[in-house]
């Protein structure tokens, strides 16, 4: 749909004469026009099915941001608490029958909301201007305020301290982030310049490094560059490349982001490889959305790399895989990223990668595309209903019976293995990188025993509903 | 009673429960409440009734008709938290649930057995129990499995008077058919809280294919003729060219852009019976001038033409930005002249209009297009959708097959009941409703014999 769009003023409750005036915004409302409030969506909402108002579904935020565009609302703090809780995992994009771009409604209305705001209100927000803004987008910075952390690890104390409630002192926002780091993992050094294909060349691609993923997933980006040999791709990591932008952009700080765009586009040389890799599914969500996101001078630029982006389980599957030749005598299951199924629609090319490796066995996760709580900084910031979800997926991740569950994303990782983690529970959490590249390798998968562990089987059990001849 | 977690009264929460999937006519309500139990619904139910307040009962919100719709300043009485699977018994046959559980989780739920819940509307992702006993829901596999009211061996039901009444599970033949009664009353009559509902066994095998026609009558003709050489298939689903258009755009399923009526046909059982079913069904198909006639390759593509079918009224969003959705029902015979005057009312007044149906039980779901900000399209589509159901009543049909009166269609009901029948309606709902505060407006238009002060009052004169 081309975007007739109405350009309106936000009514909001700060806006009083001599403050902060309002900020004229564009809301496309034939986009939100196009619900047609059918409701198919509200089941697939994590909020709504935890909350069961419609205030916290999709067609209900459709519904309050119209209301407020259509001058009928005033942007309450009921409104705004409904808009905030959204997770953003897109999920109701991928049920709605008739393409509505929910996640391109909601964020203008967000990005328009925060800016309405007087800006000593978003300044004094120390968590966000600091923590989001100053550390995370930076890997060198979370790696050295994770010292002190990896120090506890190292020393055993880590998980003692949790369970005795220290954590419980800090600031909420600050120990829901703390209970997130994940395990200490030898990350190997920072990726090179350059590492050739084996064997005979197929493609050459430029790999994305990323913030967050480089800080605490370094090791999955070894896995994955191994893994793109593996396939005879020539993998280049251009230096100057930065975080994607996707936490400037989700709090609400679009001039940051932008900035952050610019640098990577002038970074990848695009007309040099053949795709751009990115490896978590949050950054290739966002990396893709660049050329949608402004409209300047720059925007074909924007286009023109987005159009280059792949996540690595599009790209091996479409390249065609390399079996590797060790199996892994494993019983796995796949949670689907949000912003991988959802935002980038890939949710069956993980899967047949999976199934090429021989000997593990893939076993349905129920709920497998519900958000697991990550959303981002989603955990940090509305911690309660982030734990929820997490809890939800523990669950269902037990019931399966696997002894590794996957996921593609920074993000989920990291919430999962928390979960996993305070359950105490004996199944590895792990990239599909990291699994295949041990296959590659001949190594067992980290934290796993490769098929040593006695599990009950599930196997003859229809468990596809299909019975069909 | 229900504590303040429970309860809505901010005007800018309220603004989002003003409709249902029915959008033409919108009332913010007074609250919204969320009980955890029939207890809870039984107290919210008496203190409406103490206090005169009418009480609208709402599930998913995804239906079609309005129902509900709070016309008329009711508090909703929103089920969205009682979801909880209270038994599952597979000896008994038989799951009990609380009524805001979605009807597809339990055939999820259920997906390693070989059972499953067999009423499927076309909203089964997202829409409750409790909204398909009041409805007494359908779906496209109706026309094998019959409708929801087939499907519930047991209710506990609130009635107007705060009541709490169990019916069932266990089958008595000694008593009136409550279950019966209730099913399909609209919230008229009370609200369903909880219920036991039978399960079916997952067939063994399917047969689904697309048969593809030149015309929708043509289309309409093989279904009949399929009926009249004894077969009843799972389903035969109808969707017209307009239709497809936007489930294409959606799915990118490969249907040929000039099919003008596509036949979804599925025949389940077991297999070795299937495959001549198949052959004679494929043959009545071509007598009737079918172009071309695709099984579905594999389960997913199978999957896939199902979701196509089930999502095609959400789908609409992408011909039109407002639409309001027909429910007409009538003799499958004459099924080929009704979407011959569909076609002719669309034409005369200027309303673009889709069709999907469910051909085998000879109901049609014409689906009126218009823009919601254009005043007068939106009455001419009122005033098509009315001609369409008066079209359905003298071809001896009715105005709802499934979605529900609510408060779309109940002009029309003065059109297909006499004021006797309609006497008997409110008889009925007294017994259930004395003080007419459940769902009022819906359903039953106001009683003649009552001056409008009475109606308000519930009180007969």
């Amino acid at each position: 749909m081309n975007d007739p769009s109405v350009s309106t003023t936000l009514p909001s409750r700060d806006a009083k004469p001599g403050r902060a005036a309002p900020l004229p915004v564009t809301i496309p409302e034939e986009k939100i026009l196009s619900c047609v409030h059918c409701g198919l969506c509200t089941a697939t909402c994590p909020t709504y099915t935890l909350l069961g108002d419609e205030n916290d579904s999709p067609r209900g935020r459709i519904y309050l941001m119209h209301a407020v565009v259509q001058g009928r609302l005033p942007i309450t703090e009921s409104v705004q608490t409904h808009l905030d809780r959204c997770l953003d995992c897109r999920a109701c994009e991928t049920a709605c029958p008739s393409g509505v771009e929910y996640s391109r409604i909601l964020e203008p209305f967000r990005l328009a909301t925060a800016q309405a705001q007087p800006s000593w209100k978003r300044r004094a927000d120390w968590f966000r201007q600091v923590v989001l803004l100053r550390i995370f987008p930076y890997p060198e910075r979370i790696r050295r305020a994770l010292t002190p952390i990896r120090l506890l690890q190292k020393a055993g104390l880590y998980e003692p301290m949790e369970r005795m409630g220290l954590w419980d002192l800090l600031p909420a926002r600050l120990r829901a982030m703390l209970t997130l780091v994940n395990a200490s993992v030898p990350a190997g050094p920072p990726l090179p310049d350059f590492l050739p294909a084996k064997g005979r060349r197929r493609a050459r691609v430029a790999f994305f490094v990323g913030c967050v993923a480089d800080a605490m997933f370094r090791h999955v980006h070894w896995a994955t560059v191994r893994v793109l040999q593996e396939n005879g791709c020539d993998v280049v990591i251009p230096g100057g490349q930065c975080c994607c932008g996707a936490i400037h952009y989700h709090v609400a700080d679009e001039e940051g982001a932008k900035r952050f765009a610019d640098q990577n586009v002038r970074a990848f040389p695009v007309h040099d490889v053949d795709a751009v890799i990115v490896n978590h599914a949050g950054c290739g969500a966002m990396l893709k959305d660049y050329g949608h996101y402004w409209k300047d001078s720059q925007t074909p630029k924007r286009q023109e790399f987005a159009a280059k982006v792949r996540d690595i389980n599009e790209f091996l599957d479409q390249l065609g895989l390399v079996p590797p030749i060790h199996p892994a005598n494993l019983t796995v299951a796949y949670h689907d990223a949000c912003h991988l199924a959802h935002a980038q629609g890939i949710v069956a090319q993980p899967r047949r990668l999976l199934s090429q490796i021989p000997g593990l066995r893939l076993v349905p996760l129920p709920e497998s595309n519900m958000c697991c709580g990550s959303a981002g900084s989603y955990n940090l910031l509305h911690h309660d209903l982030a734990t929820r979800l997490g809890r939800r997926k523990l669950e269902n991740i037990l019931r399966t019976g696997a002894e590794v569950v996957l996921a593609s994303n920074a993000g989920c990782l990291l919430q999962i293995e928390r979960e996993i983690r305070r359950a105490r529970a004996p199944v590895a959490v792990l990239h599909p990188m990291e699994l295949l590249d041990a296959c590659y390798r001949g190594e067992k998968p980290r934290g796993t025993t490769n098929g040593r562990m006695a599990r009950p089987s599930r196997a003859g059990r229809n468990t596809s509903g299909n019975v069909a001849g | 009673m229900v504590g303040a977690e429970n309860l809505i009264t901010r005007p800018s929460e309220l603004v989002v429960y003003e409709c249902d999937g029915y959008t033409l006519e919108k009332e913010t309500p007074p609250a919204v409440v969320f009980p955890n139990s029939t207890e809870a619904v039984a107290s919210v139910v008496r203190v409406c009734r103490e206090h005169e307040v009418p009480v609208l009962a709402r599930g998913a919100g995804t239906g079609l008709a309005g129902g509900a719709t709070p016309l008329g300043g009711g508090v909703v009485l929103s089920l969205a938290r009682m979801k909880k699977i209270l038994d599952i018994s597979l000896r008994d046959r038989m799951v009990h649930v609380q009524a805001g559980v979605l009807n597809l989780e339990l055939s999820s739920l259920l997906s390693d057995t070989h059972w499953h819940f067999a009423p499927d509307p076309s909203s089964q992702v997202a829409c409750t129990i409790g909204g398909n006993i009041a409805t007494n829901a359908g779906g496209p596999h109706t026309l094998k499995y019959g409708v929801t009211v087939n499907h519930v061996l047991g209710v506990t039901w609130v009635a107007g008077t705060g009541e709490v009444i169990q019916v069932g599970p266990e089958a008595t033949s000694a008593e009136f058919d409550w279950i019966g009664l209730w099913t399909g009353s609209e919230g008229t009559l009370g609200v369903a809280t909880e219920a036991w509902l039978r399960l079916t066994p997952l067939p063994l095998a399917h047969r689904t294919f697309r048969v593809i026609f030149q015309s929708v009558e043509d289309a309409c003709n093989a279904v009949s003729r399929i009926i009249a050489a004894g077969l009843i298939p799972a389903a035969m689903e109808l969707m017209d060219r307009g239709i497809l258009q936007a489930v294409e755009d959606a799915f990118h399923f490969g249907f040929p852009s000039e099919a003008e009526a596509i036949l979804v046909v599925e025949l389940d059982g077991i297999p070795i019976a299937l495959d001549e079913q198949e052959r004679i069904v494929a043959q009545l198909c071509r007598d009737c001038h079918a172009q071309e006639i695709v099984s579905a390759a594999s389960e997913e593509e199978r999957a896939l033409l199902w979701r196509c079918r089930k999502s095609a009224v959400g789908a609409v969003g992408r011909l039109s930005t407002g639409y309001f959705i027909q429910d007409g029902v009538v003799p499958r015979t004459r099924l080929p002249e009704l979407v011959r005057r569909v076609a002719n009312i669309g034409c005369e007044r200027g309303v673009r209009i889709v069709n999907v149906a469910h051909a085998g039980d000879g109901n049609i779901h014409p689906i009126l297009l218009f823009d919601e900000r254009d005043p007068d399209e939106v009455r001419r589509a009122m005033a098509a959708g009315r001609a369409i159901l008066e079209a359905c009543i003298e071809l001896g049909g009715s105005i709802t097959a499934e979605h529900g009166v609510g408060i779309e269609k109940l002009p029309l009901m003065t059109a297909l009941f006499s004021p006797d029948d309609l006497d008997v309606f409110w008889r009925v709902k007294r017994v259930f409703d004395p003080a007419n505060i459940m769902t009022p407006g819906k359903l039953l238009p106001p009683p003649p014999r009552l001056s409008q002060q009475d109606e308000k009052n519930g009180q007969p004169r």
